[in-house]
């Protein structure tokens, strides 16, 4: 199945030494924590204890004049500029309902006053100091308390606006709406010989880097401000800061070091402004790190969703109609409300051929945590009621789920309606799907889970009862006509390169990934890199590290950056050699001749370039959008055993094939695909928020558990490769797709061992035990 | 019981030195103060292992340890473990592994594995996960680190089964590589 043009690869598609790993794993100074001195200024929060309440009063006199104490920021000393922390493009499409301090809490864990101190110790002594007096409020905690009629407003300042115009009625706490038909979804209900009425929930859930977010900020000798932070998005982070402080994004310089995982959470600008602000008052570096409660509690969160899905097929297997209905609860603040909720349905209903399909997304503030992107970004949520849709419908039409899949899944060159109604914050983007090995996915993935040996849940008895189940999925590649990644690329005397990116590597390898896409470009070896990302002083700018785009996107912009220093370096290198441009080549670093008797190094071009004659910079820029986002596609597979008895489920084995186009880098594809899929087999099994009146009560990994090395079973990620065409050298996206699978594989394996229907997750031990018990043979 | 003084002193990475602290203060907050950086931050509550020191030969998290608890102990930090030149035989195995993704969770990863090839002779996986559960990582699935610890683990099990066995001969026993 590898094209042609991929064997031809030198520098990508080669498992190549991650370019940072080295460093990293000798614990040297890389991340945000590591760069700050030892008299920074330590900054601690004063969180909401409750989940909707006016500020009647605040009194930080005490607070101000505790030992060590600097400054104390609250809603009465800052400026109040509605903006928001989603951390995406501008004009954004989420709400501007956002203020560094307000006279209302919103949920537990909302701001209410700051302190920047001398120590910790003395930050958190000013912080008890702080008195203040809360009117409290009628708090919403479900999406069905937030439609209600008469509901309490979470957000009733009269700032509250989307800079777009998109639907938002805060009044009604409603952050947006919206939905889009293809064909005559109630004919096609009624063509159909089953139907199906089904509503899935999926819970909150936190992405849990190990390094929590984390930002300092400094006063440059020149009086700018240097913000060094744990981000995904650096060049957003400085507009956004410069919004919120009303000052100019020229005052501010925002440099990325290594972050230690982000997973989306990072797309949010959630501390930046108040170091920011702290460093403008005080002159001093200060430093705000999250603890781990904080990250839970403050931190963003994945939204849950409340899915109804119907669906109509006929007995020879044809989906005659979808319904797609799907709710999200977006917190206390509403970024990424409407486009994780577009998500859902725009990078999911294209999966499956149907011509008659609905979709309906809408999204509700709550007095709860606050979503935010996390991989996946609602096509996971989405996909738990698709996927286990997929399988009622196999079984109610007496198919094996595989091939109905089979049977169903979109095809090279075929197109949607879904990809031109469905876009984040505007319609979409027509398109037609140009690579697709999900064929050939799913026929692998089968192979290695051995799918010919699973057998009806009815044949099943004794306690512990096995179960093969298997998912399809797929996502994006960036976002087309929004997302744009650029690159800058210069020679140095030793015919080494910088290469500046404002794609921002965040634990993914994509410094690495970028490096050997220019590496093939110019002909040279990827050691001959030395990356740079992302400093917005320094590199050219880039929209960030989300929508799965660095590869696809970045990654062209990098190429064309490549390809005109190229340029460069074969008319400096025939001008050396006397002989015409149309004569020479890039070969191994060296320019030459067709038959190389004629050759100069790309060292001695450099040298010569910048020394000897006709000086000047060979240096290559360039920047990418596109009108494409082609999915990577996938199939899951897991064989679990269910314990009859308990409820508890174990996972014997998964299978995560992945079609990314060419794997620019196979070791790191699978390292994403692996990590993903452990990551949504723990959320799809344990991880879950417990609140009480609001409060989430399980914050630390002690009982918010995530898996650990003893926990994980075997996965084996199996690359399956095809050539898109308007990729890096035929690459698409990788890291995302891979969390949508295990919720609904594992619902289909638990089905499959016990005949038991799960719509709700984690799969703990009790709701697995209500749904064996409910099941009659 | 830990005494209340303003100085702890240990054996650093091999070095006898003394720091100013306070009763209060953690070890990992000292350790990071003096520019042992490698040992990370990553939940302050022992549940994260992101912070693992080795302590006497045990893998300790050093977000839990008060610094005068370290008084007159021996304490190795990632620091010690290897560098650019040299780096540790299970460093150099994650690196080729491709198990390095944000890195975050690898130095407190390198101090347990360390601390298990330093105390036990048998290997076996439920050792080697009672020795590992304590570090978590939502990077990569566990399955390269796995992959680059078995290797190294590997390795030892046969050199270890090699010695006692023929007293210097080569040995014939077992096919293991």
């Amino acid at each position: 199945m590898k094209d042609e043009r991929a064997a031809k690869f030198k520098q990508v598609n080669h498992s190549v030494t991650k370019i940072d790993a080295l460093q990293l794993a000798l614990g040297k100074d890389s991340y945000v924590g590591d760069f700050v001195p030892n008299n920074a200024l330590i900054i601690k929060m004063l969180w909401s204890p409750h989940p909707h309440a006016i500020i009647k009063s605040i009194d930080v006199s005490a607070a101000e004049k505790m030992p060590g104490v600097k400054c104390v920021l609250w809603h009465g000393n800052v400026p109040r500029i509605a903006h928001c922390t989603a951390g995406q493009g501008f004009p954004e499409p989420s709400p501007y309902d956002t203020f560094m301090f307000d006279k209302k809490v919103r949920f537990v864990g909302d701001r209410v006053a700051a302190v920047a101190a001398e120590t910790e110790e003395q930050a958190l002594a000013a912080i008890a100091a702080i008195k203040v007096e809360y009117e409290l409020l009628k708090p919403v905690f479900s999406i069905d308390e937030a439609m209600a009629p008469g509901a309490p407003i979470i957000h009733d300042e009269p700032e509250a606006h989307v800079p777009i115009p998109i639907p938002y009625e805060p009044k009604k706490n409603l952050v947006a709406h919206v939905g889009c038909e293809a064909g005559n979804f109630e004919q096609g209900m009624k063509d159909a010989d089953f139907t199906f009425d089904e509503i899935f929930e999926t819970p909150y859930a936190q992405h849990c880097p190990i390094e929590p977010y984390i930002s300092m900020a400094q006063i440059a000798s020149s009086g700018r401000i240097v913000i060094t932070t744990s981000t995904q998005v650096p060049f957003h982070c400085r507009r956004i800061v410069a919004q919120t402080l009303g000052i100019p994004v020229q005052r501010i310089r925002v440099i990325k070091p290594r972050i230690g995982g982000g997973f989306g959470c990072k797309q949010e600008v959630l501390l930046d402004d108040v170091t920011a602000m702290f460093a403008l008052r005080t002159g001093r570096t200060v430093l705000w790190r999250f603890t781990r409660e904080e990250t839970f509690r403050t931190g963003r969160t994945r939204h849950p969703f409340r899915v109804r899905l119907r669906s109509g097929v006929k007995k020879d297997g044809t989906i005659t109609a979808i319904g797609l209905d799907c709710i999200n609860n977006t917190g206390a603040y509403g970024g990424h409300g409407l486009t994780v909720v577009s998500c859902s349905g725009g990078k999911t209903l294209p999966l499956y051929h149907c011509e008659n399909i609905h979709f309906d997304g809408k999204s509700y503030y709550t007095n709860l945590p606050v979503g935010g992107a996390y991989r996946g970004f609602g096509a996971t949520q989405a996909f738990f009621a698709i996927e286990s849709l997929m399988d009622h419908m196999a079984e109610a039409i007496g198919m094996d789920p595989k091939a109905f899949r089979q049977l169903n899944h979109i095809r090279p060159g075929e197109g949607s309606p879904i990809f031109a109604a469905l876009g984040e914050g505007r319609e979409g983007t027509p398109m037609t799907v140009g690579s697709n090995s999900l064929a050939e996915c799913i026929v692998q993935g089968a192979e290695a889970i051995g799918w010919d040996k699973r057998t009806d849940w009815r044949t099943k008895t004794g306690r512990y009862r096995r179960g093969i189940g298997m998912a399809c999925l797929m996502q994006g590649s960036s976002i087309p006509d929004i997302d744009m990644g650029a690159a800058s690329i210069k020679i140095n005397e030793d015919g080494s390169f910088n290469l500046n990116v404002g794609a921002t590597d965040l634990g993914t390898g994509s410094d690495t990934v970028l490096a050997q896409i220019a590496a093939e470009e110019l002909e040279t070896a990827t050691e001959k890199m030395i990356v740079y990302s992302s400093d917005t002083d320094m590199t050219p700018f880039d929209v960030g590290a989300y929508a799965s785009s660095t590869t696809y996107l970045s990654g062209e912009a990098v190429r064309k950056a490549a390809a005109d220093a190229k340029r460069q370096i074969l008319a400096t290198g025939a001008e050396m050699l006397g002989l015409p441009v149309a004569e020479v080549h890039c070969e191994n670093a060296a320019v030459l001749n067709a038959d190389g008797s004629k050759k100069v190094s790309y060292g001695d071009i450099a040298c010569y370039s910048l020394y000897q004659r006709n000086q000047y910079q060979i240096i290559g820029t360039a920047s990418h959008i596109t009108k494409k986002s082609p999915p990577p596609f996938a199939a899951h597979y897991a064989e679990i055993e269910v314990d009859t008895w308990t409820g508890f489920i174990r996972v014997l084995n998964y299978v995560s094939t992945i079609d990314c186009g060419t794997a620019i880098n196979p070791t790191l594809c699978e390292g994403q695909t692996e990590g993903g899929t452990l990551n949504g087999i723990s959320y799809a099994l344990t991880e879950q928020y417990l609140f009480n009146n609001g409060r989430m009560m399980n914050a630390s990994f002690a009982d918010y558990h995530i898996y650990s090395m003893r926990d994980r079973p075997p996965i084996r990620a199996i690359v399956v490769p095809s050539y898109e065409d308007t990729g890096p050298f035929g690459a698409k996206s990788v890291s995302e797709i891979c969390i949508n699978g295990p919720a609904p594989v594992l619902a289909n394996a638990i089905y499959n061992a016990t005949g038991a229907r799960v719509r709700e997750f984690p799969f703990t031990p009790d709701k697995v035990l209500a749904a064996i018990q409910a099941v009659k043979k | 019981m830990t005494e209340n003084k303003n100085t702890v002193s240990f054996t650093l990475n091999g070095e006898k030195k003394t720091f100013a602290t306070n009763p209060d203060e953690k070890l990992l907050t000292l350790l990071r103060r003096e520019g042992y950086r490698g040992t990370k931050y990553g939940c302050g509550q022992g549940t994260c292992g992101a912070c693992t020191v080795i302590m006497d030969g045990r893998a300790v998290y050093a977000c839990l340890l008060y610094s005068n608890q370290a008084e007159g102990r021996s304490i190795r930090t990632i620091e010690s473990e290897g560098t650019f030149d040299n780096p540790g035989e299970f460093q150099r195995e994650l690196i080729a592994a491709g198990a390095v993704q944000c890195g975050y969770c690898i130095p407190g990863m390198v101090m347990s594995a360390t601390a298990l090839m330093e105390s036990e002779k048998n290997f076996d996986d439920e050792i080697v996960k009672e020795y590992m559960d304590g570090n978590l990582c939502r990077c990569t699935g566990y399955e390269k680190i796995w992959v680059a610890l078995r290797k190294v683990l590997d390795r030892r099990e046969a050199a270890s089964a090699d010695k006692p066995a023929s007293a210097g001969k080569s040995s014939v026993k077992g096919g293991k590589k």
